[in-house]
């Protein structure tokens, strides 16, 4: 029998517990979360992306995923944009001009522009921004300026830069989303002062950012909503329930099938990219058995792509052919191999190889690409017509690009469009790039790419680069199955909303391109 | 209560050792796996120059220990250290995402402990009865559907369908308490669900245990009301376990509900951890596995003392 | 009055007719179906495990009675596969688990003293760190192999078994019974077993049938992951995950998992709470 003394006691105690827990709870309820004044929400353009993490940051030189990037934008100016058509157009820079052979290039820098601090825009804060991702710097953009050797000013309005080797699409190339434009010696990236449409409010990193219109943006029918709120929601059924419950405007990285689902309501609209981004298997072309050309050709043909791409991407993409081009580039050479599903064809290869019943083992994870894991399923199942074993091994995505990815024989990864089809080659498959995921050196293609980027001449640039295809198609060791469009969703009420040539949320400039109905 | 002040006292002391293995435990665990906060931030991206400059600027180069020791003295002079991947300060990062998480669990907790007993002493009241089975029915089912799914299915209905509440638990500073409130309902309800079925069947079948022992037919048989001998007798002997799973599942509503924030897009402490393990950011995994160990420790505590008001005879354990 | 004592050995239902019915109502025959289709599941099955054979989540039809799932393999097959492959791993680790933990729980209740502060510290540590984060860093490091991930699974959930292991014996230890028993001269293995044990059996049993389905449902979270069961291995955790979209466009795909696991985890507990009223019954 338990005297009531202990009971009271007991009562007491829990009593005090609970109403601890829940005025605790209550307190940290009202009491969290910075203030700001996103109360006033009119004319506020809500987005909710994939792309965001809680190590985000907003300097430039970090840029590595799509939240900052497109925070970057609202805030800053790059030096060259691209357009819908894929074209190089300025931005910050008003023209330029090659000198001769396209190894030195003159700048002229738009006039009249001016920092949200009120600095005027000049050519030290241009070389000011771009040094900052050369020489010893944490940026990986690094590899897109380091063809760079000599950068200097000219006068007020301009700027020279020269080349180690000749690039006849240099602007292209200055697009890249990392390098935007700050005042000469900035460093204070918690608060980043730039030449763009909107100032930062609120940043809270993978959480939520909110920016806000300062008015007078230099760039013409550009920056209309009043404010942005970007919100990181990583998780796909999430950022849809989003949308359609009327949380966000605006959200990307949805998959096919909810695209079409959002197609049929007329409350929303869906719009459509091919950016060029794709996804690969990556064979290393120095490991057995992948050093033989016949087996990667055997591999190349045991894969089932028109199947691919109707049940992971419900035909939101284009059949990749084992190069990293996609059909939408002027410069796609039309004559290459056709790699359709034929398993005699790839028992031939094997055959010839003298390596019948292949068995070999592909690891990956959704960490490299969107539906890897699946797309590795029905590669196993294709290709086991061919008389090939395909194991799937699946590995963790966490650390997965530094323990899987350039290590694993056999493994996925994925790459997003390039703005330049030199770029494109750069990344992955001359000799000298550091993510040459498929080991592959051929001192002919590193010649060829190199002399056609210097190329002035469009028509033979274009030759060069067929042959360039032909090669990484019949020999290399990338098998690209899929060229993956970028689907973004939005409710109705956005407008001026167009598909964009690279990335999605129009190149990331979303913010400053869509108004509110 | 002399007893219960040496037990706390003790329990305090202990605490701290805790901490500090917790610390080391984390500390070296994540050094172990793959990669480095360099490679992390980089992924895809990487090259070898912006590699090396990143792990220079961190001092990633010198040996574990050292890196271990350095942030123990730091800590000892109450600073907990910068994150590696943004150079904010650790606090900064961690107590507001802290509060959310115990926001959360509070209110979870608060619905769910007062159903869990309630439920649990009706149905063991009538035990094979129609509320019993109906209520271990539900239970059985909600602990069988994972904790995503639910999250999903109640914002198909109440966001989707039906509109009532936000799909996203997104707090902002402008918001006010009654809309805040509205933003967590949805996966308020879903942690009940997830808790709730593990408190009530323990509760249930601890009483049942206790009730079919000699002494309870006794009192029954002595004219006792069946409610009064389940209050005064039955319950304080069943107590030990029923403390032990709301102990449990209230650690399991601080620590483990990453994947009801993840549906929910709620800032809590779980993300921030499995982010900041993902990105090899040391003194960040620290940090949280310093709030969440202290938070199991005063709960283990708290269920230590609770139980032993509640059955004296422990005491003398 | 004499001391309480364990449930009684000799009980048996009353009455043959009414023993069927509670048997049927027991939950035995769910779990004894969903055994069967586990051991007869490549026999039974009317297509491969990864076999394709529709379009994305075709509706049930006379082929594919419960339809097809989010790559088009019949969903009836990868149930029934689903419970071959899952079933053996969580008892596995149920029984690792449920062993490790009562041991240590009811060794630390009984001996108590410094014994009781040092496991209970250390369980308290393992329990500090979240599940998925614990996991994902011993079987980085050890690798993915069956054995290790029944050996990770078992000691991650043993840590609470014991909480609830011990906070069940340390109510008995203090018992006048047990007290007796040790001023006989009893040895801790005899007290345990004899007197702390079946006095302890609700409760454990009512922990044991929950964390079958808890571990049940952490074999997906691991295969989320990237650990546990390899693709194309059929799970029925994973299936539902693969399948949740479906739901926002009114499919049922994700149901059928979801109600096999229900159905699982009604049969085992009802399995327990038959045995633990035919137990009681004087």
């Amino acid at each position: 029998m338990s005297p009531p003394l202990e009971r009271r006691d007991f009562l007491r105690a829990a009593a005090l517990c609970g109403t601890a827990g829940a005025l605790g709870g209550i307190a940290s309820l009202s009491g969290c979360a910075v203030p700001d004044g996103s109360g006033d929400t009119t004319g506020m353009l809500r987005i909710g992306m994939a792309g965001g993490s809680t190590s985000d940051s907003l300097d430039p030189r970090t840029y590595v995923d799509w939240m900052p990037i497109n925070i970057g934008y609202q805030l800053m100016n790059g030096l060259v944009e691209i357009d819908d058509q894929g074209r190089a157009v300025p931005e910050l820079l008003e023209s330029w001009e090659p000198q001769g052979d396209a190894r030195v290039w003159t700048f002229t820098l738009r006039q009249g522009i001016v920092f949200h601090n009120g600095k005027s825009l000049t050519p030290e804060d241009v070389i000011y921004s771009l040094n900052l991702h050369r020489g010893h710097t944490p940026s990986a953009a690094q590899a897109v300026v380091e063809n760079i050797v000599g950068l200097r000013k000219l006068d007020a309005r301009r700027i020279e830069i020269t080349l180690q080797g000749a690039d006849a699409e240099l602007p292209a190339t200055l697009s890249d989303y990392r390098l935007l434009v700050v005042p000469d010696g900035f460093a204070d990236w918690a608060h980043p002062i730039g030449t763009g449409a909107y100032t930062l409010e609120v940043f809270e990193p993978g959480v939520r950012c909110i920016t806000r219109k300062v008015g007078g943006y230099w760039k013409p029918n550009a920056g209309h909503v009043e404010a942005i709120q970007v919100l990181g929601i990583g998780d796909a059924i999430a950022r849809t329930n989003a949308l359609i419950s009327g949380q966000v405007d605006v959200i990307n990285r949805i998959d096919g099938r909810t695209a079409d689902l959002l197609r049929r309501n007329s409350r929303f609209q869906v719009i459509r990219s091919q950016t060029g981004q794709y996804a690969v298997f990556a064979m290393n072309c120095e490991a057995e058995p992948y050093a033989k050309a016949d087996i990667r050709l055997a591999l190349k043909y045991a894969i089932d792509r028109e199947r691919l791409l109707k049940t992971l991407l419900n035909g939101y993409g284009m059949v990749g052919n084992d190069q990293p081009i996609p059909p939408n580039n002027p410069y796609f050479a039309t004559d290459l191999a056709r790699h359709a599903y034929d398993p005699d064809q790839a028992r031939h290869h094997l055959r010839n190889a003298g390596r019948e019943g292949l068995e070999v083992t592909l690891e990956v994870s959704d960490a490299a690409f969107f539906g890897a894991l699946d797309a590795a399923i029905l590669y196993q199942a294709a290709a086991k017509e061919a008389g090939i074993t395909l194991n799937v091994r699946r590995r963790p995505a966490d650390g997965y690009w530094s323990a899987v990815w350039m290590q694993a024989p056999f493994c996925g990864s994925y790459s997003d469009g390039r703005t330049t089809v030199d770029a494109a080659f750069a990344k992955a498959y001359k000799s000298t790039s550091a993510s040459n995921e498929t080991r592959w050196h051929r001192p002919e293609f590193d010649r060829l790419a190199n002399l056609a980027r210097g190329e002035l001449d469009p028509a033979r640039r274009r030759e060069l680069y067929g042959v360039c295809q032909h090669m990484i198609c019949d020999d290399g060791g990338a098998l690209i199955p899929l060229f993956m469009d970028h689907i973004e969703a939005g409710s109705d009420k956005v407008r001026g909303w167009k598909p964009s040539a690279i990335y999605d949320l129009m190149g990331q400039r979303i913010g400053e391109r869509v108004w509110l109905a | 209560m002399a007893g219960v002040t040496r037990l706390i006292a003790a329990r305090v002391g202990m605490g701290l050792v805790t901490l500090v293995v917790i610390s080391a435990l984390l500390f070296f665990a994540t050094d172990l796996l793959p990669g480095d906060v360099a490679a992390a931030l980089l992924g895809p991206q990487a090259t070898p120059e912006a590699l090396a400059t990143i792990r220079a600027t961190l001092s990633l180069g010198d040996p574990a220990g050292m890196r271990y020791v350095h942030w123990l003295v730091g800590v000892l002079h109450g600073d907990f250290g910068r994150s590696l991947a943004t150079g904010r300060s650790v606090v900064t990062v961690l107590l507001p995402r802290f509060a959310n998480t115990l926001a959360l669990a509070g209110l979870a907790a608060l619905v769910s402990v007062p159903l869990a007993l309630g439920l649990g002493l009706a149905a063991a009241m009538r035990p094979g009865g129609r509320l019993d089975r109906l209520v271990s029915t539900l239970c059985l089912v909600t602990i069988s559907v994972p904790e995503f799914f639910i999250g999903y299915l109640l914002i198909l209905i109440f966001s989707v369908q039906l509109g009532w509440l936000p799909s996203l638990a997104v707090l902002s500073g402008g918001m006010s308490f009654v809309q805040r409130l509205g933003a967590v309902t949805l996966p308020v309800i879903t942690l009940v669900l997830v808790v709730l079925a593990h408190m009530l069947r323990m509760t249930r079948a601890a009483l049942l245990s206790v009730m079919a022992a000699p002494y309870i037919e006794t009192a029954l048989l002595k004219g006792l009301r069946r409610r009064t001998v389940v209050l005064r007798h039955a319950l304080p002997n069943a107590a030990a376990p029923i403390i032990a799973v709301i102990a449990l599942n209230l650690g399991y509503l601080v620590v483990g509900v990453v994947v009801v924030e993840v549906v929910f897009v709620y800032p809590g402490a779980g993300q921030l951890m499995v982010d900041a393990v993902g990105k090899r950011d040391l003194p960040l995994v620290q940090a949280c596995g310093l709030a969440f160990a202290t938070t199991y420790v005063i709960l283990n505590l708290i269920a230590d003392v609770v139980a032993i008001l509640v059955n004296p005879r422990l005491r003398a354990a | 009055m004499s001391a309480a004592r364990g449930p009684s050995p000799e009980s048996r239902p009353s009455g043959a007719s009414r023993g069927w019915l509670r048997f049927a109502a027991s939950g035995a025959p769910l779990v004894a179906l969903i055994l069967a289709a586990a051991a007869l599941a490549p026999w039974v099955a009317p297509y491969g495990e990864a076999q394709f054979v529709g379009g994305v989540w075709d509706p049930p039809n006379l082929q594919h009675w419960l339809g097809t799932d989010n790559l088009g393999r019949d969903m009836f097959t990868r149930l029934l596969f689903g419970a071959r492959n899952t079933v053996t791993l969580a008892a596995l680790a149920t029984v690792l688990a449920f062993g490790l933990g009562v041991t240590l729980g009811f060794c630390a209740a009984a001996v108590g003293g410094w014994v009781d502060a040092l496991v209970s510290r250390a369980i308290e540590i393992l329990l500090s760190v979240p599940v998925l984060i614990s996991a994902l860093m011993v079987l980085s490091v050890l690798g993915n192999s069956l054995p290790v991930l029944i050996a990770t699974i078992g000691l991650l959930e043993s840590t609470r078994v014991y909480t609830i292991a011990r906070a069940v014996a340390r109510g008995i230890v203090v018992r006048e019974f047990v007290a007796a028993a040790r001023l006989r001269g009893e040895g801790l293995a005899w007290v345990l077993v004899r007197e702390i044990l079946p006095n302890a059996l609700a409760p454990l049993a009512a922990e044991g049938g929950l964390r079958f389905s808890f571990i049940f449902l952490f074999v997906a979270s691991l295969s989320f992951l990237g650990l546990g069961i390899q693709p194309p291995a059929a799970d029925w955790g994973s299936m539902v995950r693969e399948n949740a979209q479906a739901i926002n466009f009114g499919l049922a795909a994700p149901l059928y998992p979801a109600t096999a696991i229900a159905l699982l985890t009604i049969g085992v507990n009802r399995l327990v709470d038959h045995y633990l009223a035919a137990e009681a019954r004087p």
